[in-house]
Protein backbone atom coordinates (compact mmCIF):
# COMPACT_ATOMS: atom_id res chain seq x y z
CA UNK A 1 0.00 0.00 0.00
CA UNK A 2 1.68 3.05 -0.98
CA UNK A 3 2.70 5.69 1.99
CA UNK A 4 1.24 9.13 2.61
CA UNK A 5 3.60 11.52 1.12
CA UNK A 6 1.55 14.54 3.14
CA UNK A 7 -0.45 13.68 6.28
CA UNK A 8 -2.89 16.74 7.61
CA UNK A 9 -5.01 15.50 10.77
CA UNK A 10 -6.84 17.99 12.15
CA UNK A 11 -5.35 21.04 11.79
CA UNK A 12 -6.28 24.52 12.56
CA UNK A 13 -4.21 27.66 11.90
CA UNK A 14 -5.17 31.37 12.26
CA UNK A 15 -3.14 34.29 11.04
CA UNK A 16 -0.81 36.43 13.22
CA UNK A 17 -2.93 39.13 14.68
CA UNK A 18 -6.29 37.87 13.54
CA UNK A 19 -8.80 35.88 15.82
CA UNK A 20 -10.84 33.89 12.61
CA UNK A 21 -9.31 30.63 11.60
CA UNK A 22 -7.85 30.48 8.05
CA UNK A 23 -7.90 26.91 8.55
CA UNK A 24 -10.46 24.75 10.81
CA UNK A 25 -10.12 21.02 11.05
CA UNK A 26 -8.40 20.14 8.00
CA UNK A 27 -7.31 16.32 7.39
CA UNK A 28 -6.10 14.97 4.41
CA UNK A 29 -3.51 12.50 3.21
CA UNK A 30 -1.39 12.53 -0.37
CA UNK A 31 0.35 9.57 -1.40
CA UNK A 32 3.08 8.91 -3.10
CA UNK A 33 3.06 9.45 -7.36
CA UNK A 34 -0.56 10.73 -7.05
CA UNK A 35 -1.89 14.63 -7.61
CA UNK A 36 -4.15 16.20 -5.16
CA UNK A 37 -6.23 19.31 -6.38
CA UNK A 38 -7.10 21.73 -4.05
CA UNK A 39 -10.12 23.66 -4.95
CA UNK A 40 -11.71 27.33 -3.38
CA UNK A 41 -12.43 30.45 -3.92
CA UNK A 42 -10.29 33.79 -2.93
CA UNK A 43 -9.47 33.26 0.77
CA UNK A 44 -10.95 29.91 1.63
CA UNK A 45 -6.81 28.48 2.30
CA UNK A 46 -5.85 26.86 -0.36
CA UNK A 47 -2.17 28.89 -0.03
CA UNK A 48 -2.17 28.49 3.39
CA UNK A 49 -2.14 24.32 2.92
CA UNK A 50 0.80 24.82 1.16
CA UNK A 51 3.10 26.98 3.51
CA UNK A 52 2.24 24.71 6.15
CA UNK A 53 3.10 21.99 4.07
CA UNK A 54 6.56 23.66 3.48
CA UNK A 55 7.07 24.54 7.39
CA UNK A 56 6.62 28.11 6.31
CA UNK A 57 4.09 28.78 8.78
CA UNK A 58 3.19 26.62 11.82
CA UNK A 59 -0.07 25.45 12.70
CA UNK A 60 -2.00 26.31 15.91
CA UNK A 61 -3.12 22.88 16.59
CA UNK A 62 -2.95 19.47 14.73
CA UNK A 63 0.05 17.48 12.95
CA UNK A 64 1.35 17.74 9.39
CA UNK A 65 3.62 15.23 8.76
CA UNK A 66 5.74 15.28 5.95
CA UNK A 67 7.76 11.81 4.70
CA UNK A 68 6.48 9.94 8.20
CA UNK A 69 7.68 13.06 10.08
CA UNK A 70 6.06 15.33 11.87
CA UNK A 71 7.23 18.74 10.92
CA UNK A 72 4.18 20.92 13.41
CA UNK A 73 6.87 21.49 15.62
CA UNK A 74 10.10 21.48 13.78
CA UNK A 75 13.02 23.95 14.26
CA UNK A 76 13.76 26.09 11.01
CA UNK A 77 17.23 24.15 10.68
CA UNK A 78 15.72 21.08 10.73
CA UNK A 79 12.47 22.12 8.26
CA UNK A 80 15.66 22.65 5.47
CA UNK A 81 16.29 18.63 5.33
CA UNK A 82 12.05 18.18 4.85
CA UNK A 83 11.86 20.54 2.17
CA UNK A 84 14.86 19.07 0.29
CA UNK A 85 12.57 16.27 -0.85
CA UNK A 86 10.15 19.18 -2.06
CA UNK A 87 9.78 21.99 -4.64
CA UNK A 88 7.01 24.65 -4.99
CA UNK A 89 5.93 26.80 -7.89
CA UNK A 90 4.72 30.07 -6.35
CA UNK A 91 1.96 32.29 -7.72
CA UNK A 92 3.72 34.99 -10.13
CA UNK A 93 6.97 32.79 -10.36
CA UNK A 94 8.42 34.77 -7.11
CA UNK A 95 11.52 34.51 -9.24
CA UNK A 96 14.78 36.55 -7.45
CA UNK A 97 14.82 39.74 -9.73
CA UNK A 98 18.47 40.34 -9.04
CA UNK A 99 19.45 36.92 -10.35
CA UNK A 100 19.20 35.88 -14.11
CA UNK A 101 17.35 32.77 -14.91
CA UNK A 102 20.00 30.44 -15.23
CA UNK A 103 20.89 31.30 -11.32
CA UNK A 104 16.89 31.08 -10.39
CA UNK A 105 17.01 27.54 -11.65
CA UNK A 106 20.23 26.92 -10.35
CA UNK A 107 19.85 28.45 -6.59
CA UNK A 108 19.98 25.40 -4.59
CA UNK A 109 21.82 23.26 -6.83
CA UNK A 110 24.49 26.22 -6.11
CA UNK A 111 23.50 26.61 -2.36
CA UNK A 112 22.86 23.09 -0.96
CA UNK A 113 24.99 20.35 -3.49
CA UNK A 114 28.40 21.05 -4.27
CA UNK A 115 27.92 20.27 -7.77
CA UNK A 116 30.80 20.99 -10.47
CA UNK A 117 30.19 23.88 -12.86
CA UNK A 118 29.90 22.24 -15.66
CA UNK A 119 27.13 19.58 -13.80
CA UNK A 120 25.50 22.94 -12.66
CA UNK A 121 25.26 24.42 -16.40
CA UNK A 122 24.38 20.95 -17.37
CA UNK A 123 21.48 20.29 -15.41
CA UNK A 124 19.97 23.77 -15.13
CA UNK A 125 20.27 23.76 -19.11
CA UNK A 126 18.45 20.30 -18.67
CA UNK A 127 15.75 21.53 -16.65
CA UNK A 128 15.15 24.93 -18.80
CA UNK A 129 15.07 22.67 -22.05
CA UNK A 130 12.14 20.44 -20.03
CA UNK A 131 10.47 23.88 -19.85
CA UNK A 132 10.95 24.65 -23.89
CA UNK A 133 13.27 27.68 -22.16
CA UNK A 134 16.77 26.85 -22.72
CA UNK A 135 17.10 30.33 -24.79
CA UNK A 136 16.68 32.02 -21.67
CA UNK A 137 19.48 30.94 -19.97
CA UNK A 138 20.89 34.14 -19.37
CA UNK A 139 17.92 36.74 -19.30
CA UNK A 140 16.87 38.48 -16.28
CA UNK A 141 13.24 37.52 -15.05
CA UNK A 142 12.38 41.39 -15.69
CA UNK A 143 13.07 40.64 -19.47
CA UNK A 144 10.18 37.49 -19.21
CA UNK A 145 6.14 37.48 -19.64
CA UNK A 146 4.26 36.21 -17.50
CA UNK A 147 3.69 32.96 -18.55
CA UNK A 148 7.92 32.43 -19.19
CA UNK A 149 8.28 33.69 -15.49
CA UNK A 150 6.04 30.25 -14.51
CA UNK A 151 7.83 28.09 -16.60
CA UNK A 152 11.03 29.49 -14.98
CA UNK A 153 9.90 29.12 -11.55
CA UNK A 154 8.47 25.61 -12.64
CA UNK A 155 12.14 24.57 -13.66
CA UNK A 156 13.41 25.96 -10.68
CA UNK A 157 11.24 24.14 -8.10
CA UNK A 158 12.26 20.77 -10.40
CA UNK A 159 16.09 21.28 -10.71
CA UNK A 160 16.78 19.58 -7.31
CA UNK A 161 14.93 16.45 -8.33
CA UNK A 162 12.47 16.66 -5.46
CA UNK A 163 9.68 13.66 -4.74
CA UNK A 164 6.79 16.72 -4.24
CA UNK A 165 5.71 19.16 -6.11
CA UNK A 166 3.51 22.31 -4.65
CA UNK A 167 1.56 24.51 -7.49
CA UNK A 168 0.38 27.59 -5.85
CA UNK A 169 -2.19 28.91 -8.56
CA UNK A 170 0.55 28.43 -11.73
CA UNK A 171 -1.69 29.57 -14.01
CA UNK A 172 -3.76 32.69 -12.34
CA UNK A 173 -3.51 35.74 -14.58
CA UNK A 174 -2.28 33.47 -17.81
CA UNK A 175 -4.13 33.45 -20.83
CA UNK A 176 -5.63 29.84 -21.52
CA UNK A 177 -3.25 29.19 -24.01
CA UNK A 178 -0.75 29.58 -21.49
CA UNK A 179 -2.11 28.45 -18.83
CA UNK A 180 -2.68 25.10 -20.59
CA UNK A 181 0.74 25.07 -21.76
CA UNK A 182 1.70 25.23 -17.59
CA UNK A 183 -0.78 22.18 -17.03
CA UNK A 184 0.52 20.07 -19.67
CA UNK A 185 4.06 21.03 -17.84
CA UNK A 186 2.31 19.27 -14.42
CA UNK A 187 1.00 16.74 -16.34
CA UNK A 188 4.63 15.72 -17.76
CA UNK A 189 6.27 16.02 -14.45
CA UNK A 190 3.55 13.91 -12.60
CA UNK A 191 3.68 11.04 -15.81
CA UNK A 192 7.66 11.06 -16.99
CA UNK A 193 9.34 12.06 -13.90
CA UNK A 194 6.77 10.22 -11.36
CA UNK A 195 6.60 13.31 -9.25
CA UNK A 196 3.62 13.53 -5.73
CA UNK A 197 1.98 16.85 -6.84
CA UNK A 198 -0.20 19.17 -4.63
CA UNK A 199 -2.22 21.59 -7.25
CA UNK A 200 -3.98 24.44 -5.76
CA UNK A 201 -6.27 26.51 -7.96
CA UNK A 202 -9.56 28.32 -8.38
CA UNK A 203 -9.60 27.52 -12.27
CA UNK A 204 -11.82 24.62 -12.81
CA UNK A 205 -10.58 24.05 -16.33
CA UNK A 206 -6.94 23.85 -15.67
CA UNK A 207 -7.42 21.29 -12.73
CA UNK A 208 -10.04 19.10 -14.75
CA UNK A 209 -7.31 19.02 -17.76
CA UNK A 210 -4.93 18.34 -14.92
CA UNK A 211 -7.00 15.53 -13.97
CA UNK A 212 -8.00 14.01 -16.98
CA UNK A 213 -4.58 13.98 -19.54
CA UNK A 214 -2.17 12.08 -19.42
CA UNK A 215 1.31 11.95 -21.38
CA UNK A 216 3.88 9.27 -22.92
CA UNK A 217 6.70 9.67 -24.72
CA UNK A 218 6.10 7.99 -28.56
CA UNK A 219 9.12 8.12 -31.17
CA UNK A 220 11.10 10.30 -29.24
CA UNK A 221 8.13 12.92 -28.78
CA UNK A 222 5.82 13.92 -25.99
CA UNK A 223 2.87 13.00 -26.15
CA UNK A 224 -0.51 14.27 -24.41
CA UNK A 225 -4.15 12.53 -24.29
CA UNK A 226 -6.97 13.34 -22.16
CA UNK A 227 -9.41 10.44 -20.90
CA UNK A 228 -13.28 11.63 -20.84
CA UNK A 229 -14.40 8.80 -19.01
CA UNK A 230 -14.44 9.68 -15.42
CA UNK A 231 -14.62 6.11 -14.37
CA UNK A 232 -10.99 5.19 -15.39
CA UNK A 233 -9.36 8.30 -13.79
CA UNK A 234 -7.21 7.24 -10.77
CA UNK A 235 -4.40 8.71 -9.19
CA UNK A 236 -5.94 11.89 -9.07
CA UNK A 237 -8.20 13.34 -5.77
CA UNK A 238 -9.87 17.04 -5.20
CA UNK A 239 -10.07 18.60 -2.39
CA UNK A 240 -12.88 21.66 -1.81
CA UNK A 241 -12.24 24.31 0.73
CA UNK A 242 -14.51 26.85 2.02
CA UNK A 243 -14.05 29.29 4.45
CA UNK A 244 -11.02 26.85 5.60
CA UNK A 245 -12.64 24.11 6.11
CA UNK A 246 -12.64 20.74 3.72
CA UNK A 247 -16.39 20.63 2.61
CA UNK A 248 -15.35 18.01 -0.15
CA UNK A 249 -12.99 15.16 -0.62
CA UNK A 250 -12.59 12.78 -3.50
CA UNK A 251 -12.18 11.75 -6.91
CA UNK A 252 -13.53 13.68 -9.98
CA UNK A 253 -16.44 11.64 -10.90
CA UNK A 254 -17.97 12.07 -7.20
CA UNK A 255 -16.91 15.95 -7.32
CA UNK A 256 -19.59 16.03 -10.21
CA UNK A 257 -22.06 13.72 -8.56
CA UNK A 258 -21.92 15.91 -4.81
CA UNK A 259 -24.88 17.67 -3.40
CA UNK A 260 -22.75 20.03 -1.38
CA UNK A 261 -23.81 23.45 -2.23
CA UNK A 262 -20.76 25.59 -2.30
CA UNK A 263 -19.54 22.53 -4.53
CA UNK A 264 -22.39 22.69 -6.70
CA UNK A 265 -22.00 27.06 -6.78
CA UNK A 266 -18.67 26.68 -7.60
CA UNK A 267 -18.75 23.89 -10.44
CA UNK A 268 -21.54 26.19 -11.65
CA UNK A 269 -19.37 29.28 -12.00
CA UNK A 270 -21.68 30.75 -9.31
CA UNK A 271 -19.33 31.77 -6.71
CA UNK A 272 -18.75 35.14 -5.72
CA UNK A 273 -15.20 35.71 -4.56
CA UNK A 274 -15.37 36.76 -0.90
CA UNK A 275 -13.90 40.19 -1.36
CA UNK A 276 -16.78 41.17 -3.52
CA UNK A 277 -19.63 39.91 -1.03
CA UNK B 1 0.70 48.33 23.06
CA UNK B 2 1.15 44.56 22.66
CA UNK B 3 1.99 45.10 19.50
CA UNK B 4 4.85 47.16 19.78
CA UNK B 5 6.40 44.86 22.59
CA UNK B 6 6.10 42.42 19.83
CA UNK B 7 7.81 44.11 17.63
CA UNK B 8 10.52 45.03 19.88
CA UNK B 9 10.68 41.21 20.86
CA UNK B 10 10.79 40.38 17.58
CA UNK B 11 13.32 42.92 16.61
CA UNK B 12 15.43 41.63 19.50
CA UNK B 13 14.88 38.11 18.24
CA UNK B 14 16.44 39.19 14.75
CA UNK B 15 19.05 41.08 16.13
CA UNK B 16 20.34 37.79 18.33
CA UNK B 17 19.87 35.63 15.61
CA UNK B 18 21.98 37.48 13.09
CA UNK B 19 24.78 37.82 15.60
CA UNK B 20 24.72 33.69 16.09
CA UNK B 21 24.53 33.39 12.74
CA UNK B 22 27.76 36.26 11.87
CA UNK B 23 29.62 34.01 13.94
CA UNK B 24 28.97 30.71 12.31
CA UNK B 25 29.69 28.87 8.73
CA UNK B 26 29.23 29.02 6.26
CA UNK B 27 29.37 33.00 5.20
CA UNK B 28 28.20 34.11 2.39
CA UNK B 29 31.62 36.42 1.35
CA UNK B 30 30.22 37.02 -2.07
CA UNK B 31 27.47 38.91 -1.23
CA UNK B 32 28.94 40.74 1.80
CA UNK B 33 31.61 42.13 -0.76
CA UNK B 34 28.79 43.60 -3.08
CA UNK B 35 26.97 44.90 0.00
CA UNK B 36 29.95 46.57 0.72
CA UNK B 37 30.55 47.91 -2.00
CA UNK B 38 26.74 48.59 -1.97
CA UNK B 39 26.80 50.69 1.13
CA UNK B 40 30.50 51.71 0.68
CA UNK B 41 31.40 53.20 -2.28
CA UNK B 42 27.34 53.72 -3.31
CA UNK B 43 27.87 56.37 0.14
CA UNK B 44 30.62 57.83 -0.88
CA UNK B 45 29.93 61.18 -2.45
CA UNK B 46 26.99 62.01 0.48
CA UNK B 47 29.00 61.19 3.28
CA UNK B 48 31.79 63.15 1.62
CA UNK B 49 29.42 66.26 1.03
CA UNK B 50 27.97 65.84 4.22
CA UNK B 51 31.30 66.08 6.17
CA UNK B 52 32.62 68.47 3.90
CA UNK B 53 30.23 71.19 4.68
CA UNK B 54 30.01 70.36 8.37
CA UNK B 55 33.77 70.60 8.54
CA UNK B 56 33.38 73.83 7.31
CA UNK B 57 30.51 75.47 8.67
CA UNK B 58 31.83 74.43 12.15
CA UNK B 59 34.83 76.31 11.52
CA UNK B 60 32.70 79.63 10.17
CA UNK B 61 30.30 79.10 13.54
CA UNK B 62 33.14 78.53 16.13
CA UNK B 63 35.13 81.31 14.97
CA UNK B 64 33.03 83.68 15.62
CA UNK B 65 32.53 82.74 19.35
CA UNK B 66 36.36 82.12 19.48
CA UNK B 67 37.00 85.47 17.99
CA UNK B 68 35.64 87.04 20.92
CA UNK B 69 38.20 85.54 23.40
CA UNK B 70 41.27 86.29 20.59
CA UNK B 71 41.15 82.23 20.11
CA UNK B 72 41.16 82.08 16.76
CA UNK B 73 43.87 79.77 16.48
CA UNK B 74 41.87 76.88 18.28
CA UNK B 75 39.21 77.06 15.77
CA UNK B 76 41.22 73.79 14.65
CA UNK B 77 41.00 71.64 18.04
CA UNK B 78 37.39 72.78 17.85
CA UNK B 79 36.93 71.39 14.50
CA UNK B 80 38.70 68.03 14.68
CA UNK B 81 37.46 66.87 18.23
CA UNK B 82 33.37 67.76 17.43
CA UNK B 83 34.16 66.06 13.82
CA UNK B 84 36.17 63.32 15.31
CA UNK B 85 33.88 62.34 18.62
CA UNK B 86 30.45 63.31 17.69
CA UNK B 87 29.30 65.48 14.39
CA UNK B 88 31.18 62.58 12.26
CA UNK B 89 30.26 59.36 13.58
CA UNK B 90 26.24 61.06 13.96
CA UNK B 91 25.82 62.72 11.00
CA UNK B 92 27.27 59.73 8.73
CA UNK B 93 25.38 57.12 10.47
CA UNK B 94 22.25 59.80 9.68
CA UNK B 95 23.03 59.74 6.24
CA UNK B 96 23.61 55.87 5.52
CA UNK B 97 20.55 55.34 7.69
CA UNK B 98 18.99 57.68 4.69
CA UNK B 99 20.21 56.10 2.03
CA UNK B 100 21.52 52.70 2.69
CA UNK B 101 18.85 51.60 5.25
CA UNK B 102 15.68 52.84 3.66
CA UNK B 103 17.13 50.81 0.87
CA UNK B 104 17.78 47.69 2.50
CA UNK B 105 13.82 47.40 3.85
CA UNK B 106 12.64 48.85 0.44
CA UNK B 107 14.40 45.52 -1.13
CA UNK B 108 13.54 43.37 1.53
CA UNK B 109 10.19 44.56 2.34
CA UNK B 110 9.60 43.84 -2.22
CA UNK B 111 11.35 40.53 -1.63
CA UNK B 112 8.72 39.53 0.86
CA UNK B 113 5.53 40.96 -0.78
CA UNK B 114 6.52 39.09 -3.83
CA UNK B 115 7.00 36.09 -2.05
CA UNK B 116 10.52 35.95 -2.86
CA UNK B 117 11.79 35.68 0.92
CA UNK B 118 9.42 32.05 1.09
CA UNK B 119 11.07 30.99 -2.12
CA UNK B 120 14.44 30.96 -0.80
CA UNK B 121 12.97 29.47 2.63
CA UNK B 122 11.22 26.71 0.49
CA UNK B 123 14.40 25.93 -1.68
CA UNK B 124 16.51 25.14 1.46
CA UNK B 125 18.60 28.80 2.27
CA UNK B 126 18.28 30.62 5.19
CA UNK B 127 17.25 34.39 4.47
CA UNK B 128 19.15 35.98 7.48
CA UNK B 129 22.54 34.10 6.32
CA UNK B 130 21.78 34.93 3.00
CA UNK B 131 20.30 38.31 3.08
CA UNK B 132 20.93 39.97 6.54
CA UNK B 133 24.65 38.74 7.76
CA UNK B 134 26.23 39.83 4.34
CA UNK B 135 24.42 43.27 5.14
CA UNK B 136 25.27 43.30 8.84
CA UNK B 137 29.24 42.41 8.04
CA UNK B 138 29.19 45.00 5.75
CA UNK B 139 27.69 47.70 7.91
CA UNK B 140 29.81 46.55 10.86
CA UNK B 141 33.01 47.51 8.25
CA UNK B 142 32.14 50.18 6.02
CA UNK B 143 30.04 52.91 8.63
CA UNK B 144 32.97 53.22 10.69
CA UNK B 145 35.31 53.11 7.52
CA UNK B 146 32.72 56.16 6.22
CA UNK B 147 33.39 58.05 9.30
CA UNK B 148 36.56 58.32 9.22
CA UNK B 149 36.45 59.55 5.52
CA UNK B 150 34.16 61.92 6.10
CA UNK B 151 35.97 63.25 9.25
CA UNK B 152 38.82 63.66 7.44
CA UNK B 153 37.09 65.55 4.56
CA UNK B 154 35.17 67.61 7.46
CA UNK B 155 38.94 68.56 8.93
CA UNK B 156 40.10 69.37 4.81
CA UNK B 157 36.49 71.82 4.40
CA UNK B 158 37.46 73.39 8.40
CA UNK B 159 40.92 73.92 7.12
CA UNK B 160 39.58 75.36 3.54
CA UNK B 161 37.45 78.21 5.24
CA UNK B 162 40.34 78.94 7.99
CA UNK B 163 42.94 79.40 5.40
CA UNK B 164 41.00 80.85 2.71
CA UNK B 165 38.58 82.96 4.48
CA UNK B 166 39.45 83.31 8.19
CA UNK B 167 43.41 84.07 6.98
CA UNK B 168 44.33 81.48 9.30
CA UNK B 169 47.96 80.32 8.78
CA UNK B 170 47.99 76.20 7.90
CA UNK B 171 50.43 74.97 10.25
CA UNK B 172 48.65 76.63 13.20
CA UNK B 173 45.09 75.10 12.27
CA UNK B 174 46.69 71.56 11.11
CA UNK B 175 48.52 71.79 14.60
CA UNK B 176 45.77 72.89 16.73
CA UNK B 177 43.69 69.98 14.88
CA UNK B 178 46.11 67.21 15.12
CA UNK B 179 47.41 67.95 18.39
CA UNK B 180 44.12 67.90 20.11
CA UNK B 181 43.05 64.25 19.60
CA UNK B 182 44.05 61.81 21.94
CA UNK B 183 43.40 58.01 21.53
CA UNK B 184 40.16 58.00 23.55
CA UNK B 185 38.98 60.59 21.28
CA UNK B 186 39.62 57.99 17.92
CA UNK B 187 38.25 55.36 20.41
CA UNK B 188 35.01 57.20 20.73
CA UNK B 189 35.37 57.88 17.18
CA UNK B 190 35.48 54.36 16.50
CA UNK B 191 32.98 52.57 18.47
CA UNK B 192 29.88 54.68 17.87
CA UNK B 193 30.34 54.05 13.68
CA UNK B 194 30.26 49.70 14.71
CA UNK B 195 27.40 50.49 17.04
CA UNK B 196 25.52 52.77 14.34
CA UNK B 197 26.16 50.21 10.99
CA UNK B 198 24.49 47.63 13.65
CA UNK B 199 22.02 49.84 14.33
CA UNK B 200 21.18 51.04 10.65
CA UNK B 201 21.16 47.46 9.11
CA UNK B 202 19.24 45.04 11.50
CA UNK B 203 16.45 48.26 11.66
CA UNK B 204 16.96 47.83 7.98
CA UNK B 205 16.24 44.77 7.58
CA UNK B 206 13.77 44.08 9.95
CA UNK B 207 11.53 46.02 8.78
CA UNK B 208 12.18 44.84 5.44
CA UNK B 209 11.17 41.63 6.15
CA UNK B 210 8.46 42.29 8.49
CA UNK B 211 6.77 44.16 5.44
CA UNK B 212 3.03 43.31 5.32
CA UNK B 213 0.46 45.07 2.93
CA UNK B 214 2.18 44.42 -0.39
CA UNK B 215 3.40 47.79 -2.23
CA UNK B 216 2.25 50.27 0.11
CA UNK B 217 3.81 48.45 3.08
CA UNK B 218 6.85 48.46 1.41
CA UNK B 219 6.37 52.06 1.68
CA UNK B 220 5.45 52.05 4.90
CA UNK B 221 8.62 50.10 5.82
CA UNK B 222 11.03 52.38 4.11
CA UNK B 223 9.76 55.16 5.81
CA UNK B 224 9.81 53.36 9.13
CA UNK B 225 13.04 52.25 8.69
CA UNK B 226 15.06 55.25 8.67
CA UNK B 227 12.88 57.31 11.02
CA UNK B 228 13.42 54.22 13.83
CA UNK B 229 16.83 54.11 12.80
CA UNK B 230 17.38 58.02 13.30
CA UNK B 231 16.08 57.85 16.82
CA UNK B 232 18.12 54.93 17.71
CA UNK B 233 21.18 56.30 16.55
CA UNK B 234 20.38 59.83 18.61
CA UNK B 235 19.49 57.79 21.66
CA UNK B 236 22.61 55.36 21.57
CA UNK B 237 25.08 58.51 20.90
CA UNK B 238 24.10 60.03 24.01
CA UNK B 239 24.27 56.42 26.09
CA UNK B 240 27.42 55.62 24.74
CA UNK B 241 28.70 59.23 25.19
CA UNK B 242 27.89 58.73 28.90
CA UNK B 243 29.93 55.06 28.80
CA UNK B 244 32.97 56.11 27.10
CA UNK B 245 32.95 59.51 29.23
CA UNK B 246 32.92 57.44 32.37
CA UNK B 247 35.03 54.31 31.53
CA UNK B 248 37.48 55.42 28.70
CA UNK B 249 38.17 59.05 29.57
CA UNK B 250 40.41 59.76 32.06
Amino acid sequence: MPFPVISFQDVYYAYPGTEEYALKGITFEVTAGTTEIILGGSGSGKSTILKLVLGLIKPESGAIEVDGVDISRMEESDLMNVRAAMGMVFQEGALFDSLTVAENVGFRLTEQDQLSDEALESRVRSVLGFVDLEEFYERMPSDLSGGQRRRVALARAIAHRPQCILYDEPTTGLDPIIGSTICDLVVKLRDLEGVTSVLVTHQLRDAFQVAQSFTMIKDGQTVYNRIDDLDVLVGTEFIVLNRGEVVFRGPQRELWATDEPYVRKFLEGLLIPVARR
Amino acid sequence: MKRRLLSIQEFSKLSFQSVVTLISRPLYWRDTFDQMDSIGVGSLTIVCLTGLFTGMVLTVQTSATLDAFGARPYVGRMVSLSMIRELGPVLTALMVSGRVGSGMAAELGSMVVTQQIDAMRSLGTDPIRKLVVPRLLAGLVMVPALTVLSNAVGLIGGYLVARFTLRLATSLYWHSALDAIQVHDLFMGLAKPIVFGYIIVTVGCYQGLNTTGGTRGVGESTTQSVVTASIMILASDYFLNLLILRFVYP
